[in-house]
This record gives C-alpha cells, sequence and structure tokens, in this order.
C-alpha cells in the first residue's frame, strides 16, 4: 500500500513539472497546419491520389522506395497501373523514378527535390501529421513577384518548388498585414479550373496517397494489431489465472 | 565431480536419457540451482518484474536483429534505402523493424524502472555490490549499443545525432581529437563511422552485453535476491536450510513472470502495431530524411532515453563552472572543518580542490560538460559505497527520504523532457537546477542518508496471501 502511495505521489508530481516545464517551453510562431481529411481505407480516393501524383509530382520528384507493383494494393490492376501510370519508360517491377535527371533538377531548382516516398512520415511536426504538413502545403500556395519562380508559400516561405496545380487552384495572393505581416486572407487572381472545394478535395486525396505510400503496410498492420491484442488479452487473462491458481498456497 | 549415476533398467525413456545427459552434463543440477530450488523472497511485488522483461527485450532484439541484418546495407549509399526496403518489399519486414525499434525504447523503460526499484529497496547494497556493478555496467553498454544502433537507419537524426555525441570526444584535453577521428574513422561522420558502429553493433557489445547479463543474474544467484522490505531471508532458514520467507523460483515466480510477459507483450503490441512512431519519440520523424552531411537539422535531440544525460551536458556553461568551482571549494573546506582527518589528508584534499578549481577554470566547459554526461551514468556505479542508511528499504527510512526519491523521479523526468527540447533561457536555468539537484542527490547521500528517524526493520517479511 505504501509503494501504491509512493507511485501516486511520483505520478502526480511528476505530471505537474511536466506540465509547467511544457507551458514554459511552448513554442510560438508558424502557419497553423490544417487537418488533412483521412481517407487511408478509401481506394477511390488513394486512386485519384496515385493519379495526381503520377501526373503532377512525378515529373520532378521521385519515390525511390515505391515499386510501381505496389499499386495493386489499392485496388489496380497490372494493366491499369501499366496502361494510366507508367508515363516514364519503366518497368512495373521498377521503382517510381522522376522523369527529369537530378543533375538537371538542381540547374533549374538550385536543388535536386526531395524523395517524395517516405515525406508524409517524416514532415510531421508539433504542429500536426505530416499529412496536415502537406494538406496545408499543397494549399497555401501564392503569387509572389519577388521569388525566382513567381511563387511563394505559406508554410514553406521561400519555397524552390513552384505551384505544380495553379492550373488547378488558379493564381491567388496572399492579403498581408501591413504593419505585423501577419497573413489576412486571400485574393483569387486568375480562376482555376476547379472550385475551392474541388481543389481542396483533390488535394486531400493527393495526400491521402503520399501517407498511404510513406507506409504501404499501416492498413494490414492495423488489422494484425487488433487480433494480436486480442489474442494477448486472452493470454494475460490465463496466465493470471494460472499465476492465481499457483500462488493459492502461498500463505 | 558428480559420480557416474546408474538408472533401473525399468526406468521410462524419459528419465534413462536425462540420466544419461546429467551425468555427462549438469542439466538437472543447474535447473534446480537457478529455478526449481533456487529461493527467492515471497514478498516480491510489481517492481520485480523488469528484470525477467528486461531479458525478454534482450531476446527480441537479438532475434528481429538477426533478421534485420539479412537485409540491411551497412553502406552510406545504400543504408536508408535498405531499411525502406525492409519496411516494403521483405515480408514482414515491417513488423521485424518495428519490433526492434520499439524494442529498444522498451529496453530502456524497462532497465530505468529495474534500476529505480534498485534504488527504492537498496537492492544494491552488501552484499550485492557486484549484481549492482555487473547491471551498470549493462546499462552503459546498452546506451553504447543504442547510440550505435541509431547510426544504422542513417536518416538526418542518426547521422547529426552521431555527429554531434563523436565531436564531443574532441572537447577532451590532448587526446580529444585524436578520439573523435578513431571513433569515426574519418574527419566527419561517413561510410566509415557506419561500418564500424554496424560492426559494433551486432557483434562487439551484444557479446559485451551477453557476457555482463551472465554474470549479473549468476550474482544475484549467489547472494539471493533483496525484497521490498530489505529483510535478509536467509537470515531465517527451517530445519533443512531453506529460507522460511523464501519460495521456489520455479513454479511461483514462472507463473508470476509468464502473467507480466503476457501484460507486458500486449502493450508492446500495441505500440508496435498502432504507434511504432510513438509520436516522435521512438522513431524520430527527422530520421525519414536521408543523412545529407551538407544540411544540419535546426534541432537535433538524441532519442528519448538519452535526453537525462544530455541535459546535464548542455547545462554546463561558463556561468555554471563558476557555480560548481564554489560547490567543490565549499566541499573542501566542510571536508577540512568538520571531517575527523589527520592532517596529511586535510592537505591532500585542499591540494586535490585547488588542482580542481584551476582544472575547471582552465578547460573549456564543453568538456566539463562531457565529464558531466559520463558522470551522470558513472556516478551510479558508485551508489553502494555512497548510500550510509542503517537500511536498505525505503520502507523504513524516514518520511522525507521518499520525498526525496519522488523528487529525484520528477527531476529525472524534467531534464529528461528538457534533453527533447531547443534551449532557451527558462529551460537552460532548469536544466542547470536539476544537473545540481541530480549530482547533489548521489555526492552528499553519505551524509544524508543518514539522517531522520529510520523505523525497526522486522525480521520477517511482511507478505499478504494473494
Amino acid at each position: 500500500m505504501l509503494n501504491m502511495r509512493i507511485i501516486k505521489k511520483l505520478l502526480t508530481g511528476s505530471a505537474i513539472a511536466l506540465g509547467l516545464a511544457t507551458s514554459a517551453l511552448a513554442a510560438g510562431g508558424g502557419v497553423a497546419w490544417d487537418k488533412a481529411p483521412n481517407r487511408i481505407s478509401d481506394m477511390g480516393s488513394l486512386q485519384n491520389g496515385a493519379k495526381l501524383f503520377v501526373n503532377y509530382c512525378l515529373n520532378c520528384h521521385s519515390a525511390a522506395f515505391m515499386r510501381y507493383t505496389r499499386l495493386q494494393d489499392i485496388g489496380l490492376t497490372q494493366d491499369q497501373i501499366k496502361n494510366s501510370l507508367l508515363v516514364t519508360d519503366s518497368k512495373i517491377g521498377d521503382t517510381m523514378v522522376a522523369s527529369l535527371a537530378p543533375k538537371q533538377a538542381t540547374e533549374f531548382f538550385g536543388k535536386n527535390p526531395p524523395d517524395l516516398t517516405v515525406i508524409a512520415r517524416s514532415r510531421a511536426g508539433a504542429n500536426g501529421t505530416g499529412a496536415d504538413y502537406l494538406y496545408t502545403y499543397m494549399r497555401t500556395f501564392y503569387r509572389d513577384d519577388n521569388s525566382p519562380t513567381g511563387w511563394n508559400n505559406l508554410v514553406f516561405p521561400n519555397v524552390g518548388m513552384p505551384h505544380v496545380l495553379w492550373e488547378l487552384q488558379g493564381e491567388r495572393r496572399a492579403v498581408m498585414d501591413h504593419e505585423t505581416h501577419a497573413f489576412k486572407g486571400w485574393e483569387q487572381v486568375t480562376p482555376g479550373s476547379m472550385s475551392a472545394a474541388e481543389y481542396d478535395h483533390a488535394v486531400g486525396d493527393l495526400v491521402n496517397y503520399l501517407q498511404w505510400m510513406a507506409e504501404p503496410a499501416q492498413t494490414t498492420r492495423q488489422i494484425i494489431g487488433a487480433w494480436v491484442l486480442v489474442f494477448l488479452a486472452g493470454l494475460s487473462f490465463l496466465t493470471w489465472r494460472l499465476n492465481k491458481a499457483y500462488w493459492k498456497d502461498i500463505t | 565431480m558428480a559420480e557416474f549415476h546408474e538408472i533401473s533398467p525399468n526406468a521410462s525413456l524419459g528419465e534413462k536419457t536425462l540420466n544419461w545427459v546429467d551425468n555427462r552434463f549438469p542439466l538437472s543440477k543447474l535447473f534446480k540451482e537457478h529455478m526449481s530450488e533456487y529461493y527467492a523472497p515471497k514478498n516480491f511485488n510489481i517492481w520485480y518484474i523488469f528484470g525477467s522483461l528486461s531479458l525478454l527485450v534482450l531476446v527480441i532484439q537479438i532475434v528481429t536483429g538477426i533478421f534485420l541484418v539479412m537485409h540491411y546495407k551497412p553502406d552510406a549509399a545504400l543504408a536508408f534505402a535498405s531499411v525502406e526496403y525492409i519496411m516494403r518489399d521483405v515480408p514482414w519486414g515491417w513488423l521485424i523493424r518495428y519490433m526492434h525499434s520499439t524494442g529498444a525504447s522498451a529496453f530502456f523503460v524497462l532497465v530505468y524502472l529495474h534500476m529505480f526499484r534498485g534504488l527504492m529497496y537498496g537492492s544494491y547494497r552488501k552484499p550485492r555490490e557486484l549484481v549492482w556493478l555487473f547491471g551498470c555496467g549493462i546499462f552503459l553498454a546498452l546506451m553504447a549499443e543504442a547510440f550505435m544502433g541509431y547510426l544504422l537507419p542513417w536518416g538526418q537524426m542518426s547521422y547529426w545525432g552521431a555527429q554531434v555525441i563523436v565531436n564531443l570526444f574532441s572537447a577532451i584535453p590532448f587526446i580529444g581529437p585524436d578520439l573523435a577521428l578513431l571513433i569515426r574513422g574519418d574527419f566527419v561522420v561517413g561510410d566509415a563511422t557506419l561500418n564500424r558502429f554496424f560492426s559494433f553493433h551486432v557483434i562487439a557489445v551484444p557479446l559485451v552485453l551477453l557476457g555482463l547479463v551472465v554474470a549479473h543474474i549468476i550474482a544475484l544467484h549467489e547472494v539471493g535476491s533483496n525484497n521490498p522490505d530489505g529483510v535478509e531471508i536467509k537470515a531465517t532458514k527451517d530445519a533443512n536450510g531453506k529460507p522460511l520467507d523464501g519460495i521456489p523460483f520455479h513454479p511461483y515466480y514462472s507463473v508470476h513472470d509468464i502473467f507480466g510477459v503476457s501484460v507486458f507483450l500486449f502493450v508492446f503490441s500495441a505500440i508496435v502495431f498502432f504507434a511504432p512512431e510513438m509520436g516522435g519519440y521512438f522513431l524520430e520523424y527527422n530520421n525519414f530524411i536521408p543523412a545529407d552531411p551538407f544540411q544540419t537539422p535546426l534541432h537535433i535531440a538524441p532519442v528519448w532515453y538519452f535526453t537525462p544525460f544530455y541535459t546535464l551536458l548542455r547545462a554546463v556553461t561558463t556561468e555554471l563552472m563558476y557555480v560548481l568551482q564554489a560547490c567543490v571549494a565549499v566541499g573542501a573546506v566542510l571536508a577540512v572543518v568538520k571531517g575527523k582527518l589527520p592532517m596529511v589528508f586535510k592537505a591532500g584534499i585542499v591540494g586535490a580542490a585547488v588542482v580542481i578549481i584551476a582544472m575547471m577554470h582552465s578547460i573549456d566547459p564543453k568538456f566539463w560538460g562531457v565529464v558531466a554526461m559520463g558522470g551522470g551514468v558513472v556516478i551510479l556505479f558508485f551508489l553502494p559505497w555512497l548510500d550510509n542508511s542503517p537500511v536498505k528499504s525505503i520502507r523504513y527510512r524516514p518520511d522525507w527520504h521518499k520525498y526525496l526519491y519522488a523528487l529525484f523521479v520528477v527531476n529525472f523526468l524534467v531534464i529528461g523532457y528538457l534533453g527533447t527540447q531547443p534551449v532557451s533561457d527558462i529551460a537552460g536555468r532548469i536544466s542547470q537546477a536539476g544537473t545540481l539537484f541530480y549530482f547533489g542527490f548521489f555526492l552528499l547521500m553519505p551524509w544524508w542518508s543518514r539522517l531522520g528517524t529510520f523505523k525497526p526493520v522486522p525480521s520477517r517479511v511482511t507478505f499478504t496471501p494473494h
């Protein structure tokens, strides 16, 4: 009983101390990230995301650890992959390599665009998941005449990448407060081929695909995990009873 | 040397086989000594599960490690890709990898709890000093194992974490730069570093670790386990020479441990299958970016289990050095004034204090930071000789000792948390206070552990049947 009291004291004490330390250190700044929609088991969304990815991202970025064949996991057949997604001269067993050669990309953008295979896992942080970051990033490009590409971004200021989806979203300007330089809102300059809601939905699909591609086994992992936990809960019950039965004799 | 034992020809095949083996190898003898006739106190509580669980995790790490090495490539150009290959293309590779990465963190959780148990119940006190020393050796080896293993995925955190820690060695006067060069095998962390860390991680350190674990258990079984009351069960024996408060490890504690293992595996699996990144603490987000020697991450933090010691390192600044110098001076004055020592010793203490203060003044605080970080671990080895309390277990110590231990735990968690955060003014001050408390707790223990009103220790363990 004494031990329980000590443990309780330790726990409350440390919780308070950690709470104080956290609030003292809570760092402000940066743009809040929007919550990305979770459609990880929606095959239609993943397939649409894969299409957007191959058409827009794969020109400059690679996903060098991701094999085309793995797209069968999101409900595509080998023929579908070959006919509509294999735009480069890659084979279906190959990994996704950018059309643009790294050397040329470095000349264009100043550095080789990062590999996107696990980008959704690497961009998580205090503001949200990696998917939240990407969802916000792809929706906060704006026209900026001072930048070399003519584009800038709210969550990634002075980004080297131009807005590849600008035809879908249209051109926008960011309205900034004159004194604080804080972001106030958007001003649509030219219309895109999609409405704002359609665009958000499309980016949601793209990010959903990136999230899936970062760990294709994630859905399987959770399904197996549920069964493993059911088994271990049963095992814990049995071993608890076994332990009780043996310890009856100890007085 | 046992005599050759003949068995009746009517015995069963199993008995005959066992007899054949026992005449050539002490199988039954070992089983009796370490399991069925190893008497453990019957009053163990939940704190006594973490030793067996650590052993389980060691086995998990070795087995999953064997399978990972089959697919991993220790090559700076291929390492990151080979880990992703394991995660994607190797059947069940993701499971093996997550078990290994979660196992590393689980190992430290268990070992920290196991060590705190020893601290609470005085399990390092006579005659268990060697059990404790081997244990501290295991902790040190484990830290080396984890540090080198963390470089292998070759992500940004792997790379820059190793770069920062290895650079620390170059702060050591005279030999530092050459030592750092020897560790890296190159002027920066690179392919040579990856190869030697791989070799140490999969061969050298595990061998040391296994040897130490065997020594730890042999020493423990020689002296017998301590218990939450800190009572020596061997002091009260029955007519057959068996401790009255002891029960055979097998089956009583084997069934206990099997239950503990089931519950542990439930928690472990919940993490492996549902939160393998554990919010960026078990697998850091930055480590999903391949190592880039030309791009330093904004914020470099070691994995959570190193962060308390990392805080000790960062807390040592020029300012704190003045405080530490004052501490040494005060300590020396107290020893001279209060201590009942011959003049020669007193002169020696003053001389040593002057030399230490001069060194603290002239050598870069960065070096003393390294000393603090190393010292934070090494000081644990001295615990058996720092604790002067007349009783072993915290149960019979004055109440304020319990609060002090509670404060030690809170402090350890706070400096651990601060080690994960970027430096700031407030955090720096809290870290320095935490560092002084951490060392003060141990260095002043010979004094404070004697103080207060101790409760009478019973002659038999306290046990309520359950």
